[in-house]
């Protein structure tokens, strides 16, 4: 292995300019002449927009325009789109509402907006935005998704009646409905899966600017995928055509999901940008990112899982009702369908599943894919129903959970995903171990001498990742492709560039794409460069979100090193008169194996750009690219366990103890490894704990929308970790490797509550599970098994 | 409009500003050293973290003019020349960032933790002295991490290392 190749430790090369101050993000960046937006806000959750009256706001001192929906509408900008086609299962395509980027007629959600202002400062901008008046009809509105369908609620879009996006099923009702009937134990609970905002710490923002004499746009974004960006711009909202229009997304400030989305605000400052001819920078704050960046999970559902006499699953079934706020976001359609309903199987052997999936518009924000996206909620309906079965049954969780493992690969589950490859025993024993799981009745006793509530919860996920291959996606409904590129770039000296369609905003792409380079052509990580993040540097890419920069994003560079390899190998053949199939390369040379006949590796890099002899028929230069498209979704699988204190007095819980085992393939850089799963974890203990948006179900208006009112980890919240990995090769792509970004957050809201409630003995326990809440469940048990005690 | 005169990062300033100026936006927009950030409007998440005479503050919470005449240090006046402080290259070490976003305010308030308490630090105490700096990104273990190990390094001692 190369000093800092595959499976090395290596410190990250982009740590230097984040640790000094130098990081550029989008409110970093200014250029000349460059004026400020402040966006004009619907207070009202449902609102009808009546006339817009700017002219106080027009003189105020530096405002330069003040521009409305109405006028945007009138320019044929479009409207938002979601990209991803799901059919209901009469066959009918989904029901999507109309969403301007700035609403002329109808606001749907607190904080849509209607207008904004240009000025020569932020604060000018901001100011004059608070004086725009907007005459508003209040209409009434609808949060809860549970009570949103139907026609007798507050009716949102003309598109769709009784608020329904879709009715949509996967799997054997009929099969599932039999074994139910048939079944020696069944398990049914209620589950809610709370909703969350992403809190990326770097808030959105787009800075755009027109070159008239070019007829050229740049808008410089806060985004995950700035090629998807240009695209969605340009052939669907129609703001700048494709070969016109530079989208530069730099240093970005966490993602989680939230910054893959195109968004009103872009849309409008890249319109505002040729309409005016000024360069417009727009930075959201805090309150606007709680308001108006897509929202994560937010699912009702009623689940039932069938067990014959000897604890084996027959069939599970799951009904759920899917909030998508008031516009279905790009993404927002495949999340509770394709990337929920297909991991429902988890990590078991069922026989029969069906899901019915219904969406919903309420007087919301949008929700799309956060982290995890669907396969969170996924694993928490699996792991919650599987602790809570074990429990009706008196089995030791772990014991149900090895009695239905899925013990041989490639396997088929009902609900579309084929499995290529995993060992979840390997996994729950390495957790079991770690955790000292059998110690554990023990400590609950040393706890209870304490006056403390001491519990232990499991949770096996598994997830897919790379969302792949293209025609598979394509056949589901997906609009676009989801392969990656990458281009590796061998300059004369030796050195490398590496030009990558993913997007790195914090997983540290710059280190271990290098890693594979180096392990690949023998060359010092420092030696190669990664490029991403820039429209006119990087031809196409599909960005990076679902895990997959690792597994299809660097095995697009692994083929492209392919190319490369293979033609430096046959030039070196050429110069040292030797056959292609005996060179090597590595440690910085070009050698004949077996001999001591040998180039420097930059001796061939120069010989392939000044062609003074090359071999008959090739072309000089040392450049290769790749489309790499995956033969399959990939599947992270793990076993994570949570041991907590409950406080019965306060019904304060202290996480004591976390402990994941991973199975993430092949790993290139086991530190950074950690720090994703470390910040999995985090947001998951986030979610079971801590983390839950409420909207006013009367006025819609959005209660948590602060760090005041929506708890977000903190440092004394959390434990210290203890992360390890198991390893099964991922036989679908070149690399082996399977994706460890989402991981934790998947994984570990099950394991969380179903430690908690065994802890409070009461497993009627939603999340997040505050000290009240927990207080309440600890209090309503007892009481319970009082009176079945009288 | 006020004047404020102060050193930043050694360099004496002085402005002609909004009185309403927020310190935060002075280093920004007027001095231009962009590794200040700003993650929230509550004064909760602590990206904005610089010393204002060897203290931490939120320079989110402070006016421009309430610093006349003070010393302030931010992110980018923290390493001697090209020489890293060593909470810097801790949190290189131990993988304590990931967008790096919340990391100069991190890497400020992490300073002035071990200043204050004079290195002698444990886990529990980093944890609960970290209150008001939010990371999204690493769940905090690298960010504890990197603070006791840097502490060790600039005092050394460290009462119980974490995990």
């Amino acid at each position: 292995m190369a000093q800092d190749g595959i499976g090395a430790r290596v410190a990250r090369k982009e740590d230097k300019r984040f640790i000094t101050g130098k990081g550029r993000y989008v409110d970093d960046m200014r250029v000349a002449g460059m004026k400020h937006v402040a966006f004009v806000r619907s207070p009202y959750a449902h609102a009808k927009v009546g006339g817009i009256n700017s002219e106080q706001a027009r003189n105020m001192p530096g405002v330069l325009a003040v521009l409305t929906g109405s006028e945007l509408v009138a320019d044929g900008i479009g409207n938002l789109i979601c990209g991803w086609m799901v059919h209901s299962k009469d066959g009918t395509p989904m029901n999507m509402g109309a969403w301007p980027a700035l609403a002329p007629e109808v606001v749907r959600f607190v904080g849509q907006a209607v207008a904004m202002v240009i000025a020569e400062t932020r604060a000018e901008a901001r100011d004059a935005a608070d004086v725009v008046a907007v005459e508003w009809e209040e209409l009434p509105a609808i949060t809860d998704p549970a009570k949103a369908l139907g026609e007798g609620v507050p009716q949102l879009h003309p598109e769709a009646k009784g608020n329904l996006i879709y009715d949509w099923e996967i799997g054997d009702k009929a099969a599932a409905d039999k074994a139910l009937s048939e079944a020696a134990h069944v398990t049914r609970m209620e589950i809610v899966n709370n909703r969350l905002v992403p809190n990326a710490m770097e808030p959105r923002a787009a800075l755009a600017q027109y070159d008239a004499a070019e007829d050229h746009f740049t808008l410089w974004t806060t985004s995950q995928n700035p090629h998807v960006a240009r695209l969605v711009l340009s052939a669907f909202y129609n703001v700048a055509p494709e070969h016109k229009l530079r989208v530069i997304a730099p240093d970005v400030g966490g993602g989680f999901g939230s910054k893959i989305f195109i968004y009103p605000e872009e849309v409008a400052c890249l319109w505002a940008a040729r309409k005016t001819g000024l360069a417009v920078k727009w930075t959201g704050d805090r309150s606007e990112a709680f308001l108006t960046d897509a929202h994560g999970r937010d699912h009702v559902t009623v689940a039932e899982m069938a067990f014959d006499a000897n604890n084996r699953i027959t069939a599970f079934k799951i009904d759920t009702i899917a909030n998508f706020g008031a516009y279905m976001s790009l993404f927002s359609s495949s999340v509770p369908t394709y990337l929920y309903a297909t991991l429902l199987s988890g990590q078991y052997d069922i026989p029969t599943i069906h899901c019915n999936v219904r969406g919903v518009y309420t007087n919301t924000a949008p929700v799309d894919a956060y982290r995890g996206a669907g396969r969170p909620e996924a694993t928490y309906v699996v792991e919650r129903m599987m602790e809570t079965a074990a429990r009706e049954l008196g089995v030791a969780p772990p014991e149900l959970r090895r009695t239905n493992f899925i013990r041989e690969f490639p396997h088929q589950t009902p609900v579309i995903m084929n499995y290529d490859a995993g060992d979840y025993e390997a996994s729950l024993s390495a957790a079991l171990s770690a955790s000292d799981y059998a110690g554990f009745g023990e400590r609950k006793a040393e706890a209870a001498r304490r006056g403390k509530l001491r519990g232990i919860g499991l949770s096996c996920y598994i997830e897919a990742c790379g969302i792949a291959p293209s025609q598979a996606v394509g056949s589901l409904g997906a609009g676009v492709g989801l392969w990656e590129s990458a281009e590796v770039r061998v300059n004369p000296v030796g050195t490398i560039e590496v030009l990558t369609g993913s997007h790195s905003h914090g997983q540290g792409h710059e280190t271990t794409f290098a890693q594979l380079v180096a392990e690949r052509l023998g060359v010092p990580i420092d030696n190669v460069s990664i490029v991403h993040g820039d429209t006119d540097k990087v031809q196409f890419g599909m960005g990076t979100y679902g895990s997959r920069s690792g597994a299809v994003g660097m095995s697009a560079i692994s083929k492209a090193i392919d190319k490369v390899e293979a033609k430096a190998k046959k030039l070196a053949a050429h110069l040292l008169e030797a056959a292609e199939g005996d060179i090597e390369i590595a440690d910085g040379e070009v050698r004949v194996a077996g001999t001591d006949k040998k180039l420097g590796w930059h001796e061939v890099c120069l010989a392939a750009y000044t062609a003074h002899n090359l071999p008959e028929g090739m072309e000089p230069g040392l450049k290769e690219g790749s489309f790499y498209d995956p033969a399959n979704f990939t599947f992270p699988a793990g076993a994570y366990v949570c041991e907590v204190e409950v406080d019965p007095d306060t019904g304060h819980t202290e996480i004591i103890q976390f402990v994941a085992a991973d199975d993430f393939g092949r790993i290139i850089n086991p530190m950074i490894v950690e720090g994703q799963v470390h910040g999995g974890i985090a947001q998951g203990v986030g979610q079971a704990i801590l983390e839950g948006c409420i909207y006013d179900p009367e006025s819609g208006q959005l209660i948590t929308a602060s760090y005041n009112d929506y708890a977000m980890p903190r440092a004394h919240d959390l434990p210290s970790f203890k992360v390890s990995t198991t390893e099964t090769i991922c036989p679908s792509n070149p690399i082996g490797m399977k994706g460890c970004g989402e991981a934790g957050a998947i994984g570990t809201p099950p394991a969380v509550i179903n430690a908690i409630t065994d802890a409070i003995d009461n497993n009627d326990l939603s999340m997040p599970a505050t000290p009240e809440k927990v207080w309440r469940a600890l209090r309503a048990g007892a009481t319970a098994m009082r009176q079945a005690a009288e | 409009m006020v004047t404020v005169t102060m050193t930043v990062n050694g360099r004496q300033v002085s402005k002609e500003v909004e009185d309403r100026r927020l310190l935060v936006d002075f280093l920004r927009e007027d001095l231009e050293l962009t590794g200040t950030h700003v993650g929230c409007d509550t004064s909760q998440c602590g990206a904005c973290v610089v010393h204002l005479d060897g203290k931490a503050i939120k320079s989110c919470t402070i006016l421009a003019a309430q610093a006349d005449g003070t010393s302030i240090t931010t992110i980018e006046g923290l390493a001697d020349g090209a020489e890293l402080h060593p909470l810097q290259a801790a949190f290189k070490e131990h993988h304590g960032l990931q967008c790096g976003y919340c990391t100069p305010g991190m890497i400020m308030s992490g300073v002035d933790i071990i200043r204050r308490h004079e290195g002698q630090l444990d886990e529990d105490t980093v944890r609960h002295e970290l209150e008001g700096n939010i990371c999204r990104c690493t769940g905090y273990h690298n960010i504890v991490k990197a603070i006791l190990a840097a502490a060790q390094e600039m005092h050394g001692e460290v009462r119980q290392a974490a995990e």
